[in-house]
């Protein structure tokens, strides 16, 4: 079980060679640090703070989180504190294995503290299985602080299986900082999940990219909301684009702000379904429609 | 052979297709024209199963395929190539290429396929069918997708529409080489006197009737242009 949720909530393989801290239900069951990555345990509060060395190059850091006990709850807080001019990935994520009636949940807060000329691509993916409805919770608080001139790219991904998510992420851009966000959603019979994104354009030439790329199938519900704030002069784009099946229901809420006139601040929201007309090309090629329906997502979400 | 027998088909009362009776050769390329709203477009899509008709029946050799499904018409062989091409988010050259062929085409098959229609494999293939190539490229890769399922009739809605001058002009000699190099029959639905020029037969539909259907020479002799201007020398 253990192997499968990590697989599930992660496309790298963690080997001995890569800094990383494995937690399952609440403990660290594996950690290994290197030459320029440190991991220590937070003695104030359960969670972890991670060192990355100014200008380290290339390295990844792994820290899944994986829930297998029942009736078990949790709040873990994660600081980053990447030096200058380093150029890390860092790869999150929880799973949650529950088969009994009981409630599993996970709230993670994370929090980067991203110096100055700095790079980080951050990579998460959430994922759930059980027997049983609305006892499955993830809740992420993404705390985002981009020092002068640094960037970061962040892949989120909840695929399946959570009952309830409230997905958060605050950003504060300084002078030259790029933000780039991609996320994919997928929810399914009765989950629900909100995702917020609070993001201050505060310096010059500060440039934010965020794409939520959403598909609600069934019963389930999504709501999208997005506030930008451009303080500066900078560039941001928000896009929430949505496939609606069934009788989920999505929901958009987007707002931007701009309080300097060289502020350029756009967004775009799309929600529909399916198009038929694409359905209809793939069957053409010799797909059943429900194959022709998968293929659509898959590219969708890829 | 593909036979439409008593083909009918109506919207609100109205007669989109009249009681079409026709059969269709194998190895030919039939190019079925007319006016605006003459039909030619919907019998294409009744005979792939995109519409139903009302009333009538195809067979195609001699199965009665009046009530299957799209994708169990193109397991038949039937293949289709849409007036204005569809375009997929993250879906690309090389997904599409693979859904279209059940038997796991190799590079090389697909190299061929986009060849033949006169796109270079490597700087198509990963490329996304979306609005970011232009309506010939979309075009090509509708017929490469055609060409690797290696159908028995393939049929072409208006493969004119939406792409400029130039582009027609190579599309129609990639129309040609297909025509050559690939033992399958060929309805095109065209109001193009250069597509006309490849067909061997021309069908005429007028208000939902058959007018001509007969051999392209016949035809053509019958849809001359009756009159013009004695002044410009324009036919009309």
């Amino acid at each position: 079980m253990q192997n499968e949720l990590l697989e599930k909530i992660s496309d790298y393989k963690i080997d001995n060679n890569v800094a990383h801290n494995i937690r399952e239900n609440g403990e660290s069951i594996s950690r290994v640090e290197t030459e320029n990555i440190k991991i220590e345990t937070k003695k104030d509060k359960p969670g972890i703070n991670i060192y990355i060395k100014e200008n380290t190059k290339e390295e990844y850091v792994h820290i899944p989180v994986i829930i297998t006990k029942t009736n078990y709850k949790e709040t873990v807080y994660n600081d980053f504190y990447v030096g200058k001019n380093a150029d890390v990935t860092i790869v999150a994520g929880c799973g949650i294995h529950n088969d009994c009636e009981t409630e599993s949940a996970h709230n993670g807060i994370h929090t980067f503290h991203i110096e100055k000329g700095a790079n980080v691509k951050y990579i998460e993916k959430h994922y759930a299985d059980g027997l049983y409805d609305n006892n499955k919770f993830i809740n992420t608080d993404t705390i985002i602080n981009l020092d002068n001139n640094s960037s970061m790219i962040m892949e989120t991904a909840q695929i399946s299986g959570i009952d309830k998510a409230i997905r958060k992420t605050n950003t504060i851009l300084k002078d030259d900082s790029t933000l780039k966000i991609k996320e994919t959603l997928m929810s399914d019979n009765k989950e629900e999940i909100e995702t917020n994104f609070d993001i201050k354009m505060e310096g010059k030439n500060s440039n934010a990219d965020v794409s939520s790329k959403s598909v609600s199938r069934k019963d389930s519900k999504q709501t999208f909301k997005s506030n930008v704030e451009g303080n500066n002069k900078c560039f941001a784009h928000v896009s929430c684009d949505a496939i609606v099946m069934e009788n989920s229901k999505v929901t958009s809420i987007p707002a931007i702000i701009a309080n300097s006139k060289e502020a350029e601040i756009s967004h775009e929201a799309v929600i529909g379904k399916i198009a038929t007309d694409q359905i209809t090309k793939l069957m053409s090629l010799g797909l059943t429609e429900s194959e022709a329906e998968e293929k659509i997502l898959e590219g969708f979400l890829k | 052979m593909l036979e439409l027998i008593d083909i009918e088909y109506k919207v609100k009362g109205k007669t989109i297709l009249n009681k079409i009776n026709l059969k269709i050769d194998t190895n030919k390329v039939l190019v079925i024209t007319g006016h605006n709203g003459s039909g030619k477009s919907t019998l294409l899509k009744i005979i792939m199963g995109i519409i139903k008709p009302t009333s009538g029946k195809i067979l195609l050799d001699g199965k009665d395929i009046t009530k299957l499904k799209i994708n169990e018409r193109a397991d038949l062989g039937l293949t289709f190539t849409f007036q204005t091409p569809i375009t997929f988010k993250g879906i690309t050259v090389f997904d599409l290429l693979l859904m279209a062929n059940k038997k796991y085409p190799t590079y090389i098959d697909m190299k061929e396929a986009l060849g033949g229609v006169g796109l270079c494999a490597r700087e198509y293939i990963d490329r996304e069918v979306d609005s970011s190539l232009s309506g010939g490229e979309l075009k090509r890769i509708e017929l490469a997708t055609a060409l690797i399922k290696k159908g028995k009739y393939l049929m072409l809605d208006e493969p004119e529409a939406g792409i400029d001058l130039w582009s027609f002009d190579s599309l129609v000699n990639t129309i040609k080489n297909i025509k050559s190099k690939n033992n399958l029959s060929m309805i095109i639905v065209s109001h193009q006197q250069k597509i006309l020029d490849i067909a061997d037969d021309i069908l005429v539909l007028d208000g939902g009737n058959i007018k001509y259907y007969d051999k392209k020479r016949k035809v053509l002799k019958k849809i001359k242009p009756s009159g013009g201007c004695k002044e410009c020398k324009m036919n009309y």
